[in-house]
């Protein structure tokens, strides 16, 4: 017994004990009257702008909620869901959509990989001058970033890409209307690749330097060491970039919006989180259908839902899942 | 010789790909003192480019207006963003309560979540509450979606006070409040700071919250504002004075680079931290 109530004292002053034996927990504790006061405003958030919007997106879908029907709004069920099925737009959507997620994605990984090997490679204050250059699309405006792209993508005389090429031949042109894809991707993909850039950094700073010394006395090679030391011991950060930010792209359009507003042309560059804002909420036609968005929405929320509680399930579970240190005051 | 070309190899690597990134800035600064550029090249100096600052712009409302508006989002939901997400990961992190693992659940799905999809179901929501087109109720929606990463973050930090001194102040007579408050708010100190900056740079960057949900244009913020300027696209690049567009980016980007500059740690950490894997 004496020895259950050090062991208690000594949990109780923490230092990364967590016994389940401290589970103590009659009916509403002053604990929970306390967690209940500290976590309502957040509650009362999250209840307003994540479950009621979730809830709502999905009652929207299942009526014909739009300006010509506002006032007289009916529930038709499943019919916005057939009418994307049906829609003769919907493929050209979802190809576009793919080829967005999947060549931004592979920039960003790529990139980002990259990056974070060179400036770990190189003289510290170096590397941190690099990072920090690419970190700046990621702190500026996006309607700035994008006037960026715009300006530099223009036709002759005026923009520097033009200016650039111009010397080896290539003749001059609107890169934003005739190669709408590869601005778009590459504006994104110098956002992005910061992302991968500082969390594989962390990751291959916290690799014992004996490691690669090893390595280096027996004669490995550069590539060598990267591939056969750094990239294994990062794959789970590897793996979290890449789910994570296939699933912000999947829902992002913000610098497509700036760029080409899906244009040039018929919904040459509409991806599908664009097209459901464009639908329900800023219809060239001035004709918003809040339904059909709603629909559209409704796929990548019910996407984003599954996707999120599989990445919780793989990414943090274990971590995220230990008590609190001490408890019971 | 071969030495100095393996040592100097990365450098080169990483020069030629950042190239086109500090090419992007350069027009940036050349083109808002310069009539006209052809290129990176500028036709001469001007300062007429910045006459926007002292006369009004087409019918637009005044840009000090819309840097007020700007400045005011950004201050305002990092206020009310610090506040909730410091009390919830509080809770979190020091209170043992039942529906604690559902709470931590939560903010790590919720973190995963693409917010962004919510917009369309949002835009009712603020109806209801009355709060479409007001400046309040961007900022509540904006601390809605930084939310879970705000719990995330400072969760982290309360995690890492010694349990010794809140403690003291428990068993001192502090109710939990007081202890809070007194004790490990001064304690987190710097996690508030790395929170505070990242948050303000978000709301004075945000674009898409302010566009959609106050469109009035006393309402325009700075990003709206240039929105309104540069919405032309490719297509009319050649009918509108660039030079004029450049400088009013400027005047929009420029608070954030200095500030960027000064708080470049504080990023990292919020951005190392909040989504490490």
């Amino acid at each position: 017994m004496r020895q259950v109530e050090r062991e208690l004292e000594v949990a109780k002053r923490g230092r990364g004990f967590s016994l389940p034996l401290l589970r103590i927990r009659p009916g509403v504790s002053k604990q929970g009257v306390a967690a209940l006061l500290f976590l309502s405003p957040a509650a009362l958030i999250v209840l307003l702008f994540f479950v009621a919007p979730v809830l709502l997106t999905f009652w929207i879908s299942m009526t014909n909620m739009s300006v010509a029907t506002l006032g007289r709004t009916e529930i038709i069920g499943f019919s916005n869901y057939l009418r994307i099925l049906r829609s003769p737009y919907t493929s050209r959507i979802l190809q576009n959509t793919l080829l967005y997620v999947s060549a931004t994605l592979t920039f960003n990984v790529g990139m980002g990989l990259i990056l974070a090997l060179l400036t770990t490679h190189i003289e510290e204050r170096v590397g941190v001058l690099f990072r920090a250059l690419w970190l700046l699309p990621r702190v500026t405006p996006s309607v700035v970033y994008a006037l960026l792209w715009t300006w530099a993508t223009a036709p002759a005389p005026f923009g520097t890409l033009n200016q650039v090429l111009g010397p080896l031949g290539l003749p001059s042109r609107n890169w934003l209307t005739t190669q709408p894809w590869g601005v778009i991707i590459l504006a994104n993909g110098f956002v992005g690749a910061s992302l991968g850039m500082i969390i594989f950094t962390s990751a291959i700073k916290a690799i014992p330097p004996d490691y690669i010394m090893a390595a280096q006395v027996d004669g490995a090679t550069t590539w060598q060491i990267i591939r056969r030391i750094i990239l294994p011991l990062i794959r789970w950060p590897i793996m979290f970039v890449t789910a994570y930010q296939t699933l912000s792209l999947l829902a992002s359009f913000e610098y497509i919006l700036l760029l080409t507003e899906g244009g040039p042309g018929f919904y040459r560059t509409e991806v599908w989180a664009l097209y459901a804002y464009h639908q329900a909420l800023s219809n060239y036609f001035g004709n918003v259908q809040f339904g059909f968005g709603a629909a559209l929405a409704a796929v990548l929320v019910a996407i984003g839902v599954v996707a999120s509680v599989i990445y919780l399930r793989v990414f943090r579970f274990q971590e995220m899942m230990s008590e609190p240190k001490i408890e019971g005051v | 010789m071969g030495n100095w070309i393996k040592k100097g190899t990365p450098y080169l690597i990483l020069a030629a790909l950042s190239l086109p990134l500090l090419l992007l800035y350069a027009w940036l600064f050349i083109g808002a003192f310069s009539p006209r550029t052809h290129g990176l090249i500028p036709e001469g100096f001007t300062l007429s480019n910045w006459s926007f600052l002292f006369t009004p712009w087409g019918n637009r409302p005044s840009i000090w207006v819309a840097a007020l508006n700007s400045t005011l989002l950004a201050g305002g939901y990092t206020v009310i963003l610090l506040l909730i997400s410091s009390t919830a990961a509080y809770a979190l992190s020091r209170l043992s309560f039942r529906g604690r693992r559902f709470f931590m659940m939560l903010v790590l799905v919720l973190h995963a979540f693409p917010s962004i999809t919510l917009l369309i179901a949002i835009f009712y929501v603020l109806r209801a509450l009355r709060l479409y087109d007001t400046l309040i109720g961007v900022a509540l929606v904006k601390t809605a979606l930084e939310l879970p990463l705000g719990v995330w973050v400072m969760k982290g930090f309360f995690d890492n006070v010694s349990w010794d001194i809140e403690m003291a102040a428990l068993i001192d007579g502090c109710s939990r409040l007081q202890a809070w408050r007194r004790v490990m708010i001064p304690m987190v100190r710097p996690g508030i700071a790395a929170l505070a900056v990242f948050a303000f740079v978000l709301g004075w960057n945000e674009f898409l919250l302010p566009y959609i949900y106050m469109p009035s244009a006393r309402n325009w913020t700075l990003s709206v504002f240039i929105r309104s300027v540069t919405a032309g696209g490719a297509g009319e690049i050649l009918f509108v004075n660039y030079g004029v567009i450049a400088a009013a980016g400027l005047f929009y980007v420029l608070p954030v680079l200095l500030f960027f500059l000064f708080t470049q740690r504080y990023l990292l950490q919020i951005y190392a931290g909040g989504v490490k894997g």
